[in-house]
């Protein structure tokens, strides 16, 4: 029995755990299992990755297969993580196509999450770069798919949660790069449409993101800086310059479970203030950012998420149609800021389509903020979830505790093609998890 | 194509022998001496299992040169044919092939104790001994045999596996004295705890336990130097010594 939760420490659940070693190991554990669900490095925030009734945990699935370097197709197991692959393959002039704000994640997680990045808008989700992958089902068989062979199962497995068997390996795009390095430049926006305008101007760049103060108000409603990114060449590093800079490991860490008060709307609302305002001061310019501060800043902290307190933090990702989503992102910017709900600056974005079935992107902009556990805070959460229902908006999965059903399948349309899949394979039932539990997929 | 896709590191034309490719200390070692661009054979029982770890390497360093062996260390009669199998002789040679056991049923059963002395003792000590006469011949070479603290003291807790290490560390001080006017080095490594398959579910100590990756940047370590009998954790070479020390009447009351 262990205690177990996600990277958002609520909520925690006594539940059983399971170890593979070997891809073999993983299939023998599926087969016939009952309440069953894959866990890669539980860096989902809520509850996507324990099991009904057993959490099977990846991570020793992680041996790497082949690698291409004509075509960056690089095979692993299931359980490698980005981290390792980052290390390996960067300095050999390869980063993958798609990642996400952390590399604490396994490829496994990556895929049934379909995580996207800060290139979402034109190089789509981390499934759109996966050419096949190794599925062990509760029958005890393991199928290939690929977007040309079992291509139902395929499209439900990314973006599917782990709902539709355990991943034991892929295959997967990497692009070639000519350094570690990104040249950043940030423009300052002062408030909400000047922030979308702003992210809509610089999607030609390969990566763009809008961190936002969600604290600010009245006039400064949605004030955000907009960082966009290229890939450094060789010719564009300084004499001095490391072509591939390895990670920097974290010095920095937290310790022990902060106290919940020392995040107060006072001390967030002036850091944000203060990061605001040391950004705007660059508005404009362009500097070298080594990859790991410009895709992973959080990762330089060790255990960040236990500064939220003993009670943990939700995380809450929402994307609205392109139509509304200013008026929308607006009301909610406005409830979050007038209840003075902290969050740390959050993340605004342009998205687009995912990969999936059950994928959380599509259309529109999407902001992702997080809140310390309280009644207040999941109170308005849930008014939230309701603004994002009507705008036929969605809740990312990965991110989600305490959507409610009807958020749920107002959001996602495939959710009857999802259960159809589910019970053509004879899944339903055999993998669960306190998500699908809880959102009755 | 550019310089960009170009393979971690360069060849160095040299050529490990890792026997237990399975062991997960064995895969740290192979995977530490291919990022130098050493060449690397697995030998392994479980070939399946070794090839796994063969890709492993091989897609990490962008290297072609790591290949598999069978072998089984309890069928002595088959080493010549294994070594013959290899293809050129290795430049080094590590031996992690080791079984830990089940000491209270090695006491009641034969069969068991026998089958963790041979992979202990008899099978390493037998498949080094014939890969000694072929380096010899050739005049040069580094052998690194895996035995472990246990050895240097026979306690109630696992002394078949301890004597069995005390036996294969006795036969590689012997090796060592009898190559010792040759190029040819022999070193004793003694691990210490080491957080692998082999101690899953046990509760170790810390601050006495290393990483496979630890022990295996030791032993890379070994290339150069003149080590002959290696402590991976420094604090083992002391507690053993004490151990050691120990006056049998005092020592025999202990439960350790
Ligand atoms: C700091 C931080 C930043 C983040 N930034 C982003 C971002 O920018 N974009 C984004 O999209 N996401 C982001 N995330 C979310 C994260 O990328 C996803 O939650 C990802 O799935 C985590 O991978 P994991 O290996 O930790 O998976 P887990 O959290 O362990 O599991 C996540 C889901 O994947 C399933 N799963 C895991 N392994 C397997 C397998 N082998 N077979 C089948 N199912 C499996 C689980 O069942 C679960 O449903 C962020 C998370 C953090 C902590
Ligand atoms: N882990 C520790 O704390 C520790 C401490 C001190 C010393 N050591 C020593 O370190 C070495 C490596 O151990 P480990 O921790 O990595 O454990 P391990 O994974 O159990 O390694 C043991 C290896 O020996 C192989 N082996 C066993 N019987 C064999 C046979 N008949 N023929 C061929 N190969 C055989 C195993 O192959 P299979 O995979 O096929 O079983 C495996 O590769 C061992 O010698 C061990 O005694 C370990």
């Amino acid at each position: 029995m262990k205690d177990l939760s996600g990277w958002g420490r609520y909520p925690r659940q006594i539940g059983a755990q399971t170890t593979a070693a070997t891809p073999d190991e993983a299939a023998t554990e599926t087969t016939g299992s009952a309440g069953l669900i894959a866990r890669g490095l539980g860096r989902s925030y809520g509850d996507a990755a324990i099991g009904r009734e057993t959490t099977l945990s990846m991570t020793g699935l992680n041996r790497m297969q082949s690698f291409n370097p004509e075509t960056g197709l690089l095979a692993t197991e299931a359980g490698v993580s980005l981290d390792d692959i980052i290390a390996c393959f960067l300095p050999r002039g390869y980063f993958p196509v798609v990642v996400p704000g952390t590399r604490f994640v396994t490829v496994g997680g990556m895929i049934a999450s379909d995580i996207h990045g800060k290139n979402q808008h034109n190089d789509g989700t981390f499934g759109h770069h996966v050419a096949w992958l190794k599925l062990a089902l509760p029958d005890g068989q393991v199928v290939c798919c690929a977007p040309h062979e079992n291509a139902a199962l395929f499209q439900a497995t990314i973006g599917g949660m782990g709902l539709t068997g355990t991943i034991l390996a892929a295959g997967f795009r990497l692009r070639p790069v000519s350094s570690g390095w990104i040249r950043q430049t940030t423009h300052a926006a002062k408030n909400l449409s000047e922030a979308i305008a702003l992210l809509r101007q610089t999607e030609k760049a390969t990566y763009t993101v809008a961190w936002i103060d969600v604290l600010a108000r009245g006039a400064s409603l949605g004030r955000s800086l907009i960082l966009a990114g290229e890939h450094a060449t060789e010719d564009d590093l300084p004499g001095g310059y490391k072509q591939f800079p390895p990670a920097r490991t974290g010095r920095l860490g937290v310790p022990v479970e902060l106290p919940g008060w020392v995040l107060n709307t006072a001390s967030v609302s002036a850091f944000n203030a203060l990061y605001y305002r040391r950004g705007a001061k660059r508005s404009g310019q362009t500097t070298l950012v080594p990859w790991d501060s410009y895709f992973f800043p959080l990762d330089s902290i060790s255990n960040w998420n236990r500064i939220y307190g003993p009670r943990g933090f939700v995380q809450h990702q929402c994307v609205i149609p392109n139509e509304d989503a200013e008026q929308v992102m607006s009301t909610i910017l406005d409830l979050l800021s007038s209840r003075g709900e902290g969050s740390f600056l959050a993340v605004l974005k342009c998205l687009g389509p995912g990969a999936g079935l059950m994928s959380f992107p599509r259309d529109g902009l999407t902001l992702a903020l997080d809140l310390p556990v309280s009644e207040k805070g999941l109170g308005l959460l849930a008014e939230i979830d309701v603004l994002v229902a009507q705008a036929g908006g969605r809740i990312y999965l990965a991110k989600d505790a305490c959507q409610s059903r009807a958020t749920f399948s107002a959001g996602y349309p495939n959710i009857a093609a999802f259960r159809q899949v589910r019970q053509d394979i004879g899944v339903a039932g055999h993998m669960a998890s306190k998500l699908s539990e809880r959102l009755a997929l | 194509m550019t310089n960009l896709h170009k393979p971690k590191s360069i060849s160095t034309g040299k050529r490990l022998l890792v026997i237990g490719g399975t062991s997960d200390i064995g895969r740290a070692v192979a995977d530490a001496y291919a990022a130098k661009g050493w060449g690397v054979a697995l030998a392994a029982r479980d070939v399946e299992r070794a090839r796994r770890n063969a890709d492993d390497i091989q897609t990490r360093h962008g290297t072609d040169h790591v290949s598999v062996h069978p072998i089984d260390i309890l069928d002595t009669a088959s080493f010549d044919a294994f070594i013959d199998s290899l293809g050129a002789l290795p430049d080094s040679i590590v031996c992690v092939v080791g079984m830990l056991g089940d000491q209270p049923r090695a006491q009641g059963d034969p069969d068991h104790a026998t089958a963790i002395i041979r992979t202990n003792f008899e099978g390493p000590a037998l498949l080094l001994e014939a890969l000694a006469g072929r380096l010899a011949a050739r005049g040069d070479g580094l052998i690194v045999g895996v035995s472990s603290v246990a050895g240097d003291r026979g306690r109630a807790s696992n002394y078949v596996y301890g004597a069995s290490k005390a036996g294969f560390s006795a036969y590689l001080s012997g090796l060592r004295n009898r190559l010792s006017q040759t190029d040819v080095r022999v070193v004793t490594v003694k691990p210490g705890f080491v957080r692998t398959s082999m101690t899953e579910g046990m509760d170790l100590p810390g601050a006495l336990t290393a990483a496979p990756e630890a022990v295996a940047q030791r032993i890379l370590g070994l290339q150069t130097g003149n080590a002959n009998v290696v402590y991976v954790l420094s604090a083992w070479r002391l507690i053993m010594g004490i151990i050691r020390a120990l006056p049998e009447p005092i020592f025999k009351r202990l439960k350790l």
